[in-house]
């Protein structure tokens, strides 16, 4: 009797246990951080960049949300919408690089951070990685991370695997399509050049985003006008500027904190790091030498863009077997 | 403490069991490199049954081949390959470590480097042997891996080095690197390595792969005509598949191209695309950046058509054109057809 009402206590339980199961599984939300850079816009390289000596003039160059962060991005938010969630943004850079978290901002991002700090000048991709590492710990909880495939300022991909490999989470670069987020799984399309590849998952882990994945939203009007005013510090006295009417940075300071638009800024000092592993002294490269390269033209004929020039060319070509 | 060894290792990319190209480009490099450190090349294999290989890694230039088998190893996955990888660094403590950018070798080459802690260089153009002083300790490293590659998307080549951390890392693109012939006289060593892997190494399952045979095939056409930012349109971007059709070649791009999306990926040239030397090289509409120069300046002939009479491109041109596109192209297709009559 006594062991037959533990049975069906038991069943019971287990049936509880079961409803909970199903019902976390299909309530889960997913945390998701983004890693984006602000780049100078290499695509603009034309002749205004270079100068006759053969260097860059790289104020010349407008600098941009590196093109596949945003693609991360989309990628976050749209995760968001599907299954619910938060997504922050992280980006580390000088002051200027708030200007990509308010971009974030404008597309939905949560929250954003930027960490700047003298201290992380001059770091390669070990110890930008390092750096980004110890601020996603800082952030905390997590089950996904973002970033792009590679920044066009460097082309190396790095960082966003070395990032997971300091956080010891696996990683699956080359991201195309979630196809499914379940429980704590994770099912993705990665596309190369001559293939494609499905992968399932465990969270969390840390993704690369190709260009391919996604036409990103352009900034929201509505969210634009929310986040206008979202500032660091250092852009406070730009915003009195602009609004007098605040009178002083501290009030700026009392009114942003009130309306969640103060800009969380992070230094090293705040991240709990071993300084020895950041910016410059922390780098394993070092430049050896920069070479500025100035051709030496090569013997060059000048040919007339003629019916007459073309097939002058064209004739010499065929004489010396270089086509026909 | 035992002399630093100056092994250089090669990372050799297979799939299926068919060696990559590229692995064989860096056994011949390494070689070159070999001889001026008085050192060895070893080729780290990794794979499911693929033994076979070594003979021909060793007729490629590798003195020492590691052999890695397992069947977990058979499809490349990040985790497993890192952990054979990183082992094997620790064990041996190699002086050089070359890597492929493959979508492979970009993968496995900076989760490598984080885990053993060493300096990474991505996409090198060139590699040589050379001195280097760190100025704050006024301390000489003699004989490091000079990584040579164009930075920061202008026209600089900066000369990267590690002179603190082994092994020395650096990543290679396909084609940068010139394969040599096959030597089947050559003797090697062949030594297996067991991995012992962890449950973690294996969170991540590859539910299918599908890769197909390269349809472009840039690295062996003896004709390319590319085309950059200043095409203006699809149908003039057709001009010049109608050129290069008309002159048995294949059609390039360069980056700005290939963003506008006039063309797919597998058509870049230069340092983030494929490295080219063919006979005959048009650039049409190409600025000539010196990611898209350091691909294709090796070409035997270089024909430059650019609106823009200062376009750096034109700085590599033999035979340089000031003109639209959109009429000599057209110029270009009438003089080739009247010569085949």
């Amino acid at each position: 009797m006594k062991r037959g009402r533990n049975k069906r206590l038991s069943t019971s339980l287990n049936i509880l246990v079961q409803a909970v199961i199903f019902l976390e599984a299909h309530t889960m939300s997913y945390h998701s951080i983004v890693l984006v850079k602000q780049v100078p816009d290499t695509r603009q390289v034309s002749g205004d960049v270079m100068t006759n000596a053969g260097t860059m003039n790289r104020s010349a160059l407008p600098a941009i949300f590196n093109p596949e962060d945003l693609n991360a991005l989309e990628m976050a938010l749209r995760a968001k919408e599907r299954y619910g969630g938060t997504v922050t943004v992280i980006t580390m850079g000088p002051p200027q690089a708030a200007e990509v978290l308010r971009e974030s901002l404008y597309r939905g991002a949560d929250k954003v951070c930027l960490l700047t700090d003298r201290k992380f000048a001059g770091a390669d991709t070990q110890a930008t990685s390092y750096s980004l590492m110890k601020a996603v710990e800082k952030v905390g909880q997590f089950d996904l991370i973002f970033c792009g495939r590679q920044a066009i300022d460097g082309d190396t991909a790095q960082v966003g695997p070395q990032v997971a490999e300091k956080l010891h989470i696996p990683q699956i670069t080359y991201s195309e399509q979630i196809i499914e987020l379940k429980d704590k799984e994770i099912v993705v399309q990665r596309a190369f050049d001559l293939g494609a590849e499905i992968v399932k998952c465990k969270l969390p882990c840390l993704l690369t985003v190709v260009g391919s994945a996604n036409q990103p939203r352009p900034a929201s009007v509505r969210k634009r006008i929310q986040y206008k005013l979202a500032a660091i510090p250092a852009e406070y006295p730009l915003l009195l500027e602009t609004w007098p009417e605040f009178e002083s940075e501290d009030k700026i300071e009392e009114y942003l904190e009130k309306c969640d638009l103060k800009i969380p800024v992070w230094t090293a000092d705040d991240l709990n790091l071993d300084t020895a592993r950041i910016g410059l002294a922390g780098s394993p490269t070092q430049v050896h030498k920069i070479n500025y390269v100035v051709l030496e033209a090569a013997e060059s004929k000048e040919i007339q863009p003629t019916p007459e020039g073309i097939q002058a060319l064209i004739e010499e070509l065929i004489r010396e077997y270089v086509v026909g | 403490m035992t002399k630093e060894n100056r092994n250089i290792w090669i990372f050799i990319e297979q799939e299926d069991g068919k060696l990559a190209d590229v692995g064989l480009e860096l056994l011949s490099k390494g070689r070159e490199l070999a001889g001026t450190l008085n050192s060895q090349v070893w080729a780290l294999l990794c794979g499911h049954k693929v033994a076979d290989l070594a003979r021909s890694l060793i007729h490629h230039g590798a003195d020492h081949v590691l052999l890695v088998e397992h069947p977990e190893l058979e499809i490349y996955r990040t985790l497993p390959y890192t952990r054979v990888t990183a082992d094997l660094i620790k064990k041996h403590q190699p002086y050089i470590l070359l890597v492929g950018a493959s979508p492979v070798g970009r993968d496995l080459a900076p989760r490598v480097a984080s885990a053993a802690g060493v300096g990474l260089t991505a996409d090198c153009t060139d590699l040589q042997i050379g001195d280097f002083t760190i100025k704050k300790e006024n301390r000489l490293c003699k004989d490091l891996l000079y990584q040579i590659r164009p930075a920061f998307g202008g026209n600089i080549i900066a000369t990267i080095v590690n002179p603190n951390t082994r092994p020395q890392m650096a990543t290679v693109r396909e084609g940068v690197m010139r394969k040599s012939q096959a030597d089947t006289s050559r003797k090697g060593e062949v030594e297996t390595f067991t991995p012992e892997f962890q449950e973690s190494d294996f969170v991540l399952q590859v539910l299918s792969r599908e890769m197909r045979e390269a349809t472009v095939h840039l690295k062996d056409s003896p004709v390319i005509v590319a085309g950059g930012g200043g095409v203006g349109s699809q149908d003039e971007f057709n001009l010049l598949c109608d050129l290069a059709n008309l002159m048995g070649g294949e059609v390039g791009a360069s980056r700005a191209a290939v963003d506008a999306g006039l063309i797919s990926r597998e058509h870049q040239v230069g340092q983030t695309g494929t490295t080219v030397r063919p006979r005959l090289y048009i650039a049409a509409g190409i600025s000539g950046a010196i990611q898209h120069r350091a691909g294709m300046d090796q070409s035997n002939k270089i024909i430059a058509i650019n609106t823009d009479p200062d376009a750096p491109i034109f700085q590599v041109a033999h035979y340089k054109i000031v003109g639209d596109l959109a009429e000599v192209m057209p110029l270009l297709i009438k003089a080739l057809r009247e010569k085949a009559k």
